[in-house]
C-alpha cells in the first residue's frame, strides 16, 4: 500500500478511546480503531451520529474530550480536508483560479511565485471540468461548480490523507460520477481517502471499507459486512438527541500505548475532566465489528 | 485655475506638511480599510478608534500635548484591546464583534474618566479631532513610518491575509499562519488609527481609512483594482479637503473626511460597478 514518497511506516490514522463532542456531550464516543494508509473508507450513519465531528477531530479543529487521534508520521499539510459547509466568504472578490491555487500553499507558501505552478492549476481545473472559469469571481459560481473548484483545490494539495465531508451533497449525477472518478484516482495513487456519505448504494459500489458510526462504531470493516440490515437498524436506534440530564461517563479513559491499565482508574474519585454521557442505559457497550 | 489648486501648497510650508501627512496616511490606511470592509469589520475600526483613547489620554496626562507620548499610549491601549478581543474570539464562544465591543467599551469609559479627571474639554477636542495643519517633523516621520510599515506588512502577509479572509478554515487546515496573520492585521489597523489621530483625530482617522475603501467597491471588481482605487480616492479626498479648508477657512479634518464622503456619494450614484444610476438603466441581458 506504501506507494507514496515516504518510506516510514507512518500514514495510519489511529483512534485510541477517542471521545469528541461539544460542551462535554460526546458526539463520538470511545472510538478505537485505525484507518490504514492507502485505504478508501466511507463513514456512514444517521444524522447526528458524529461523522463530521470525527473528521474535525482528525483535522484537529476540535480537541478530544478524551482519548486521542494518532497521526503517525503525518504532518498538518499531509491531511487535506473538504468540509461539508466550507467557511468560504463567497462575496469576497477573488477568482476561481486564485481560490484553487490556495491548494499550492505547502509548495509556494506566502511568498513564492505561482508562475511555475500555473500549469498545475490549469490541469486541476481541467480535471474537475472548470476550464475557462479561471477569472470568474467565486460569487458567480453555482453550488456544484464551487464544489468542483474545492475538489480541484484538494487535488493541488497533493495530500497523503484526504477527508471529504458529504462531498456529493446537492451535486448532480454526472458531476458526482466525475468527482468519484477523482476519488478512485486518489485511491489508485495510494492516498488514504475518508468520505462521509449518505448514499448507501454509492458506498457499496465505490468504497471497499466502511465505518458505520452512531456516536460509537456500530460496525467497521469491509463494506459488505458492515452495511447489513441488522447493523443499520442498530445504528438508527442509537438516539441522536443529547440528554441534558446525562450522567458523567465512567468508562475509564484509555491510556496511551497498548498496555493500558484500566484497573488503576479509581472509580471513587472524581474524573479530572469527565464528560456527560448522552446514551448510557439505552444501549450496550458491545462493539459489533 | 491650476494656480488655485497649487498655490496654497507652493506658498505655505504648513500646507505642504499637511499634504505630506495626508499622502502618507492615504497610502497606508486605505488598503487596510479595503481588507476591513471585505472582512465585514468596517465598524471595528470605529470601535478601535475609541479604544485607543485611554492610552492617548494617559500619554497626554503624562507629558502634555506630546505626540510621541500620546502615540505610544494610544498604540499600547489599541494593541491591548485588539489582541485581547482577538484572543477571546479565537478561544471562546464569543464572535469577534462581541468581544471587541466589550473591550472597547471598557477602554473608552476608562479614557473618558481619565480625561475628565484631569484635562479640560478643549484637550479632549484636540485628541478627538487632531491638528492636521500643525504637523511637526516628528508627526511627519511618524506618519511616513506607519505607512512604510503598513505597506511592508501587507506585502509580506498578502497571500495568507487573503486566504484568511476568503476561507479561514482552509488556512487553519494547511498551516499555522492563521493566528499570526489575524493578529498582525489587527495590529496594522491600530497602527494606522493611531497614526491618523495625530493628523485627523481619532474619529476622523476612521473616515480616511474606510470611506475610500468602501467607495472603491464602485470602481473595481477585485483586489488588484480595489487596493489602488482606494489609495487614489483617499489622495483625492485629502487634496480636495485641504484646499476647501484653506479657501473656506474650515477645520481640516472634517473637510477631508467630508470630501471622502462626497466621493462616496458620487461613486454610489455613478460608479461603473453597481452604481445606482446603472441599476436604474439596466442593459439587456446576454445570451449565455
Amino acid at each position: 500500500m506504501e506507494r507514496l514518497t515516504t518510506s516510514a511506516p507512518g500514514g495510519t490514522l489511529a483512534f485510541r478511546g477517542l471521545t469528541l463532542g461539544y460542551a462535554r456531550h460526546p458526539a463520538v464516543h470511545h472510538l478505537d480503531g485505525a484507518i490504514p494508509p492507502g485505504s478508501l473508507t466511507a463513514v456512514v450513519g444517521p444524522n447526528g451520529a458524529g461523522k463530521s465531528t470525527l473528521l474535525k477531530g482528525i483535522m484537529g479543529e476540535i480537541r478530544p474530550l478524551e482519548g486521542e487521534v494518532v497521526r503517525a508520521g503525518l504532518a498538518r499539510h499531509d491531511i487535506a480536508y473538504l468540509p461539508q459547509a466550507a467557511e468560504i466568504d463567497r462575496a469576497f472578490p477573488i477568482g476561481v483560479f486564485d481560490l484553487v491555487a490556495m491548494g499550492l500553499w505547502r509548495r509556494v507558501g506566502p511568498w513564492r511565485s505561482l508562475k511555475r505552478h500555473r500549469d498545475a492549476v490549469e490541469a486541476a481545473l481541467a480535471a474537475v471540468g472548470l476550464t475557462g472559469f479561471e477569472r470568474r469571481p467565486i460569487g458567480t459560481l453555482s453550488g456544484g461548480q464551487l464544489r468542483r473548484a474545492l475538489f480541484a483545490r484538494v487535488l493541488l494539495q497533493d495530500a497523503r490523507v484526504i477527508l471529504l465531508d458529504e462531498p456529493f451533497a446537492a451535486i448532480d449525477a454526472r458531476t458526482t460520477d466525475e468527482l468519484l472518478a477523482l476519488v478512485h484516482g486518489w485511491h489508485g495513487e495510494g492516498r488514504t481517502v475518508v468520505a462521509v456519505l449518505h448514499d448507501l448504494d454509492q458506498v457499496a459500489r465505490h468504497f471497499p471499507e466502511t465505518l458505520l458510526l452512531a456516536r460509537e462504531a456500530v460496525a467497521w470493516g469491509a463494506t459488505a459486512g458492515v452495511l447489513t440490515p441488522d447493523n443499520l437498524r442498530r445504528a438508527r436506534r442509537l438516539c441522536e438527541a443529547w440528554d441534558e440530564e446525562a450522567p458523567v461517563c465512567r468508562v475509564p479513559p484509555a491510556r496511551p500505548g497498548p498496555d493500558a491499565h484500566p484497573q488503576s482508574h479509581d472509580h471513587g474519585s472524581p474524573d479530572p475532566a469527565p464528560h456527560d454521557h448522552g446514551s448510557h442505559g439505552r444501549h450496550s457497550h458491545g462493539h459489533a465489528a | 485655475m491650476i494656480d488655485l489648486l497649487t498655490a496654497p501648497f507652493v506658498e505655505f510650508a504648513f500646507m505642504r506638511r499637511a499634504l505630506a501627512g495626508c499622502v502618507a496616511l492615504s497610502v497606508g490606511a486605505a488598503p487596510v480599510g479595503v481588507f476591513l470592509t471585505l472582512r465585514r469589520m468596517s465598524l471595528m475600526s470605529e470601535a478601535m478608534s475609541h479604544a485607543i483613547l485611554p492610552g492617548a489620554a494617559i500619554g497626554f496626562l503624562w507629558a502634555g500635548l506630546s505626540l510621541p507620548a500620546m502615540t505610544l499610549g494610544g498604540l499600547v491601549a489599541g494593541l491591548a484591546v485588539a489582541m485581547l478581543s482577538g484572543f477571546v474570539a479565537r478561544s471562546t464562544v464569543l464572535r469577534e464583534d462581541a468581544s471587541l465591543a466589550a473591550f472597547y467599551l471598557i477602554s473608552l469609559a476608562g479614557g473618558v474618566l481619565l480625561i475628565s479627571a484631569r484635562g479640560s474639554s478643549i484637550d479632549l477636542l484636540h485628541i478627538l479631532f487632531g491638528t492636521v495643519l500643525a504637523l511637526d517633523d516628528d508627526a511627519l516621520v511618524l506618519l511616513g513610518g506607519i505607512a512604510t510599515v503598513t505597506l511592508a506588512g501587507l506585502a509580506v502577509a498578502y497571500r495568507p491575509l487573503v486566504m484568511e479572509c476568503v476561507d479561514p478554515l482552509f488556512l487553519r487546515s494547511v498551516g499555522r499562519a492563521s493566528g499570526p496573520v489575524h493578529y498582525a492585521f489587527l495590529a496594522l489597523v491600530v497602527l494606522n488609527l493611531v497614526g491618523g489621530f495625530a493628523a485627523l483625530g481619532t474619529l476622523l482617522a476612521v473616515g480616511l481609512m474606510l470611506l475610500p475603501a468602501i467607495t472603491a467597491r464602485f470602481w473595481a471588481l477585485d483586489l488588484s483594482g480595489l487596493l489602488p482605487a482606494s489609495v487614489i480616492l483617499a489622495l483625492m479626498a485629502s487634496v480636495a479637503g485641504l484646499l476647501v479648508s484653506y479657501y473656506a477657512s474650515l477645520p481640516t479634518g472634517p473637510a477631508i473626511v467630508l470630501a471622502a464622503g462626497a466621493l462616496y456619494l458620487a461613486s454610489m450614484l455613478l460608479g461603473p460597478r453597481g452604481g445606482l444610476v446603472w441599476r436604474l438603466m439596466p442593459a439587456r441581458h446576454l445570451e449565455a
